[in-house]
């Protein structure tokens, strides 16, 4: 969709950290050398002023990234130049971002997608803050006397180190992949939440409301702990193009559920067309307990993103929703990964993709069943929506059973927006690609209506103008 | 040639068919010249036996691309309609009710007929002129009401997993919310019980006005008793063998399309 250009690079605005501005304390100019060397790696440490086994823990990470292979799996890596990254960069106020300062095509875009007022003030880092601070402020009242922590990742370990030491890269180990390693030598923002038992929080956590807070970075770290027979559900990112002059976005989410706890993650992200998205998302959920994640993917040049579930406990149950709109030049190699342990463990895998112009868009999923997880069920439907001729599919489905009494489900379809459907919907006064953007918006619904209502409507939104080719 | 037919002829009508041939993409020639002229406030019936080519003619009317209008005219209150797409022409105030709807999945019905609405609004605006959400759903309520559709149906997915009987309500319930001018039902009547042929008929008839006419395709008589067309247009291989009023379709319920049939044998029809 765009190139990096020199001037906006260093801003690295909408990619990295776009909040700045609001508190003196963050008023400051840091940046780390481009690429990647245990010397940037401990700097960036020393700049966050962090706890020496944090330090220790980022450059043990480093070692492991260095000396990891690529994967050879999934999608092309090769391109990607990682001595030609910033791993850490932290802008000024002088700097601030303004809605001027961004590319047309983006500028244009969030005006065509409607974006809310708040988000898109946030997003811009212009105007307007002060409302959504007063929301922010309110919101963080209320769950801190619920003693809720909901904070950006920085601030989590500095407030609540023991917490975080407890259980940070526990669920993802800093060695699980080439990636993982990366984020846990290099990470920055993210969120950090914590919900003490019993507690129910009614409405949405949003990153964007985190105004005070780095979020969406590069290599964002996000930490939830959800105690026994809580409840949460998280949103990050949001439809518009994530604009970012830095091409790789690497990010680990790890979740606990504890029992009877519940917590759902909804992410949608529309990074621009140059963006690696690559990322490692688990959860664990223990006895009754229940994860959901429901994941949107449509920018970016390549994610490879597989949200997994570890079912550890009786009856826990785990669901992935996702969905990846693969356009011209784009690859979503995505899916999700269910794992059961424990008897009587569910789990549904639903993946809806959709490509067209040349997109490719893959599903890759693993469904594992351990010996002694007597009567586990699972169910994974991947439905692919092929849009011409250039455009591709592919279905991965691993499957490993090591347990006799389980009930196992597999369906994949792949479809073709039929001459007679357009037909009949043209013939009500919508246009060809009205027709067509309809019948991929009912495809992709049984995700969307699980989405927050302003979400889902910038969904349907922003698949119009994928079906229009306006939006790379 | 019936009288009514030679009176229309002198002025211009609404929607014209004028020799109209239609051929399949492999050449195939189905509808081999059709003169037709229908008026708002008229009520058509053109009645064949099965295979005759009446679904053709109906799918050629909205531009269905899969069947090529070869030969003739084909104007909507003057203009030609036959470089117009189905939107176009849908823009301009033509409908067809479809014998076998198609199911949009994820789609409800409400989102579906705001959408619709909305796209007709534009085309006539010129620019996104949305149909406030108010008065978009008292007319639904009432539309819905009056077809005796069941609320639910509202917020059901369009046609997925729907009855015979209810797919051929929202149809003519998309008909009464998009308001053409001139509406084709391709066999609106098949598959319907009675009562369901009733409200549907009704439905038909209550829009014919002054600010509509139809076009009902049936190969039946069934349906004519509630809808009392105005005219009847005897179609039989690809053309119009007979025309009368409303007589004529009793003549057919008693004699069958076999009576007609020498006629085009016999080079005849026109």
């Amino acid at each position: 969709m765009m190139a990096a250009t020199p001037e906006t690079e260093i801003v690295a605005g909408i990619g990295n950290d776009y909040k700045y501005g609001f508190h003196d304390e963050e008023n400051y100019v840091f940046k780390s050398e481009r690429g990647l060397s245990a010397e940037v790696v401990a700097a960036i440490s020393e700049r966050k002023n962090e706890p020496d086994w944090m330090r220790k823990f980022r450059l043990k990470s480093l070692e492991y990234f260095m000396a990891r292979p690529l994967p050879e799996w999934g999608g092309d890596l090769s391109q990607i130049d990682f001595d030609n990254i910033y791993y850490y960069i932290k802008p000024t106020a002088e700097q601030a971002n303004t809605w001027e300062d961004l590319p047309p095509d983006i500028k244009n875009t969030w005006d065509r997608l409607g974006i809310p007022e708040a988000e898109r003030n946030f997003l811009a880092g212009v105007g307007a803050q002060y409302e959504s601070e007063v929301v922010y402020h309110k919101l963080q009242e209320k769950l801190e006397s619920q003693g809720v922590i909901f904070k950006d990742m920085d601030s989590g370990l500095r407030d609540h180190e023991e917490l975080v030491k407890q259980y940070f890269g526990t669920i993802i180990p800093q060695n699980d992949n080439k990636f993982a390693a990366l984020n846990s030598a290099v990470w920055s923002g993210g969120s950090f939440i914590y919900v003490p038992p019993g507690v129910s929080i009614e409405m949405p956590l949003q990153a964007y409301f985190r105004i005070n807070a780095e979020n969406m970075g590069q290599f964002e770290r996000t930490l939830i702990i959800v105690d026994e027979g809580a409840y949460v559900h998280y949103v990050e990112g949001c439809t518009a193009p994530i604009y970012t002059t830095d091409s790789l976005h690497s990010a680990v989410v790890e979740i606990i559920v504890k029992e009877g706890g519940r917590c759902r993650y909804t992410t949608i992200q529309n990074w621009s067309t140059n963006v690696y998205n690559l990322v490692t998302k688990r959860a664990v959920a223990y006895k009754d307990a229940t994860m959901e994640w429901v994941d949107g993917n449509l920018g970016s040049k390549l994610t490879m993103k597989y949200p997994a579930i570890w079912l550890l406990g009786e009856r826990a149950h785990g669901e992935v929703l996702s969905i990846a709109f693969a356009n011209e030049g784009q690859h979503q190699d995505a899916g999700g990964k269910a794992v059961h342990v424990a008897p009587k463990t569910t789990s549904t895998i639903t993946s809806k993709s959709i490509s067209k112009n040349g997109g490719r868009a893959s599903y890759r999923g693993l469904l594992e069943v351990a010996k002694g997880a007597e009567g586990a069920k699972s169910k994974v439907v991947c439905d692919a929506l092929i849009l011409d001729e250039d455009s591709r599919t592919d279905t991965y489905p691993y499957i490993s059973i090591d347990e006799n009494n389980v009930d196992i489900g597999h369906e994949a379809t792949v479809s073709k927006i039929g001459e007679e459907q357009l037909f009949y919907l043209m013939s009500r006064g919508l246009s060809e690609a009205e027709a067509a953007a309809m019948i991929v918006s009912g495809f992709v619904e049984p995700i969307t209506k699980e989405l927050p209502l302003e979400y889902a409507v910038e969904m349907n939104r922003l698949i119009q103008l994928q079906m229009e080719g306006s939006v790379g | 040639m019936g009288t009514p037919t030679g009176a229309r002829i002198l002025i211009m009508a609404l929607l014209e068919l004028k020799n109209l041939h239609v051929a399949l993409e492999d050449g195939t020639e189905i509808v081999k010249g059709v003169d037709l002229a229908v008026n708002t406030n008229e009520t058509h019936a053109v009645m064949g036996p099965n295979g005759s080519g009446k679904s053709t003619l109906a799918y050629a009317l909205m531009g269905h691309p899969a069947y090529e209008i070869t030969e003739g005219e084909l104007l909507l209150d003057g203009e030609d309609l036959t470089q117009m797409e189905a939107d176009r022409r849908a823009q301009n105030g033509l409908f067809l009710a479809f014998q076998y709807p198609h199911a949009v999945p994820g789609v409800t019905v409400t989102s579906f007929m705001r959408s619709a609405i909305n796209a007709v609004r534009k085309a006539k605006a010129g620019e996104d002129d949305p149909i406030p959400i108010p008065e978009f759903r008292q007319e639904l309520m009432a539309a819905m009401e009056q077809l005796k559709v069941p609320r639910e149906m509202a917020s059901r997915y369009l046609n997925e997993g729907f009855s015979g009987g209810e797919k051929k309500r929202v149809e003519i319930l998309q008909m009464a919310m998009l308001k053409p001018r001139i509406a084709v039902l391709d066999e609106t009547d098949s598959g319907l019980d009675i009562d369901a042929l009733k409200i549907v008929a009704g439905g038909v008839k209550d829009l014919v006005g002054p600010n509509m006419g139809a076009i009902v395709i049936t190969h039946y008589q069934r349906i004519l008793n509630y809808i009392d067309p105005d005219y009847v247009h005897v179609f039989v291989d690809g053309r119009i063998v007979e025309e009368g009023g409303p007589e004529l379709a009793h003549k057919l319920e008693a004699e069958g399309y076999e009576a007609f049939t020498p006629a085009l044998a016999a080079g005849g029809g026109e």
